[in-house]
């Protein structure tokens, strides 16, 4: 019963707003420039897909988010496995690391616009920086909280370094990197995608704020579904990345 | 008598002398154990049985003095002579348990076509043999304890040192496997070294009890167990077994006292070293 009424208000309640959004336009006179008609945003986004125009702004999108990605990866899992290997760094790094990921990176924008231009270069380098810090801090508190015990008992029965980091290092610190980099894969996403919208030649978000400014208003919104779409199934595709990785880890 | 491992003149301390940490846990300690024995120690806690173990298999270099096996000097894990069997926490809780004991014959250097009817058999000794495809989650404390032991046994190394395996065991789980041990360790001529704080066990399980003072530690008295292996359950309830557990006791009691007043004395002592 109450996982059927669980389910119910998960579904009414969407389905009120969309209500409440058309009887603004149709009914109360709410400007269809300041919120566009639920029917016309249904039209625009069966258009935007037909004619596959979104494919330049996605590519793009998709691009940058690829790079940085692989670069706050593999720069996360690299630095932050130097660190782990002495206690000493840790305490020394560890803290520093956190208190840089509290800052809004974002800030960094306008100076990577700077030195990288409006291209895709500069969202790459923020979704790269803010990308980073997730993947470096799970890979030190992966690899540098591995039991004592299990390290000496195979050091006790002869395992060489690589013996080491390939049967006892690697696989107590892979479900906690893993985690780690699903949130550094969000948080590259929010923030290429946001940046587009602040400085950009192209990208979906760079294409939501030229809709805007056109005043094409049923579109914009079409687009943000359509953006919306694309992350949920991105963050879809990496969680079950992240699961088969813990099954095989 | 044939001697497997030598120990002279062994000292340790933990950090440098003159650090508000450091800690005298071995004082020049000299023993022969002899091959195929079963030698136990057992002292107070922070006596620094342990630390005498760990200075034995090379997992730890001492301070001052050395040890030999089987005529080597010790310089590090010596993984085709000796294996460890540790108190808890010791198996890989991703790996299977058979995984687990193919991984420590990988680790010592065994081909392939060997390891697994190696494990096999191990698992089978150790009555693990129906729960090779369990995680070591899905294993109760006694038989974790039991499969650290069978991948100790499959490295076939003629000394076996075993530091507390069945410490953080129930009372009843201890008395059984250690029964299984002694039927197990009876049909091997390995050399055993094994620390515990029970003095039930120690009787039961060794050929000669090595007893230590408080820190810092060193052998203080040996007290020999003569009774032929495998022991028998009724051993516990012989007027023999009391005896011997009496005596070791009254050798005992004196070393604890000592250790708790020096305890209470400085209470900030690190306790992670018995």
């Amino acid at each position: 019963m109450s996982r059927v009424a669980v389910r119910a208000v998960q579904i009414a309640v969407p389905l009120v707003l969309v209500t409440l959004w058309y009887l603004a336009t149709t009914r109360w006179g709410v400007s269809r420039i300041l919120l566009p008609n639920p029917v016309e945003v249904l039209h625009a986004l069966g258009n935007v897909l037909a004619t596959g125009e979104f494919i330049d702004d996605l590519r793009v999108t998709l691009y940058e988010l690829a790079v940085a990605f692989a670069i706050s990866a593999t720069g996360g899992v690299a630095i932050g496995y130097l660190i782990s290997r002495s206690g000493f760094r840790i305490r020394a790094y560890e803290p520093l690391l956190s208190a840089i990921y509290s800052v809004p990176l974002i800030l960094f924008l306008p100076l990577y616009v700077l030195w990288f231009g409006l291209g895709p270069p500069s969202k790459i380098a923020l979704g790269a920086s803010i990308g980073f810090f997730p993947v470096v801090l799970s890979t030190i508190a992966g690899f540098g909280h591995v039991d004592r015990m299990m390290i000496t008992a195979a050091r006790s029965m002869g395992a060489s370094d690589l013996q080491l980091f390939r049967f006892v290092l690697l696989p107590a610190a892979f479900p906690v990197i893993i985690a780690g980099a699903r949130m550094g894969f969000t948080v590259a996403l929010l923030s290429i995608i946001g940046s587009e919208t602040l400085a950009s030649l192209a990208g979906l978000g760079h294409h939501i704020v030229e809709l805007s400014e056109g005043m094409e208003m049923a579109r914009m919104f079409a687009y943000i579904a359509f953006v919306v779409a694309i992350a949920t199934i991105l963050n879809v595709v990496v969680s079950k990345l992240e699961a088969w990785g813990r099954r095989r880890g | 008598m044939d001697t497997a491992i030598r120990i002279k003149n062994v000292s340790h301390r933990f950090g440098e002398e003159g650090e508000a940490r450091n800690v005298r846990a071995l004082l020049d300690t000299s023993f022969d154990i002899a091959r195929g024995e079963l030698l136990c120690l057992i002292g107070p806690s922070g006596c620094g049985k342990s630390t005498l173990l760990n200075v034995i298999g090379g997992l730890l270099a001492p301070t001052a003095g050395e040890v030999e096996v089987l005529g080597k000097k010790v310089a590090g894990p010596m993984p085709r002579d000796i294996a460890f069997v540790f108190q808890e926490n010791a198996l890989f809780p991703w790996n299977t348990v058979r995984e687990n004991v193919d991984l420590g014959m990988r680790f010592q250097g065994v081909a392939r076509a060997e390891r697994a009817e190696r494990a096999q058999r191990s698992l089978e000794a150790v009555g693990l043999g129906d729960f090779a495809d369990h995680f070591p989650a899905q294993l109760s404390g006694g038989m974790r304890q039991r499969a650290a032991l069978a991948r100790a046994l499959s490295l076939q190394t003629g000394i076996l040192l075993m530091d507390e395996p069945f410490g953080a065991l129930d009372e009843q789980t201890r008395m059984i496997l250690g029964e299984d041990l002694s039927v197990l360790l009876a049909a091997t001529a390995k050399t055993i070294v094994f620390v515990t704080h029970s003095l039930g066990e120690a009787v039961f399980l060794a050929d000669r009890v090595a007893v230590f003072s408080a820190r810092p530690g060193t052998i203080k008295q040996v007290i020999n167990i003569d009774e032929p292996h495998p022991r028998k359950p009724e051993f516990v309830t012989s007027e023999k077994f009391t005896s011997l557990r009496n005596q070791l006791y009254a050798q005992l009691h004196d070393e604890i006292r000592k250790t708790m007043s020096a305890e209470s004395a400085r209470p900030a002592t690190p306790g992670a070293l018995s």
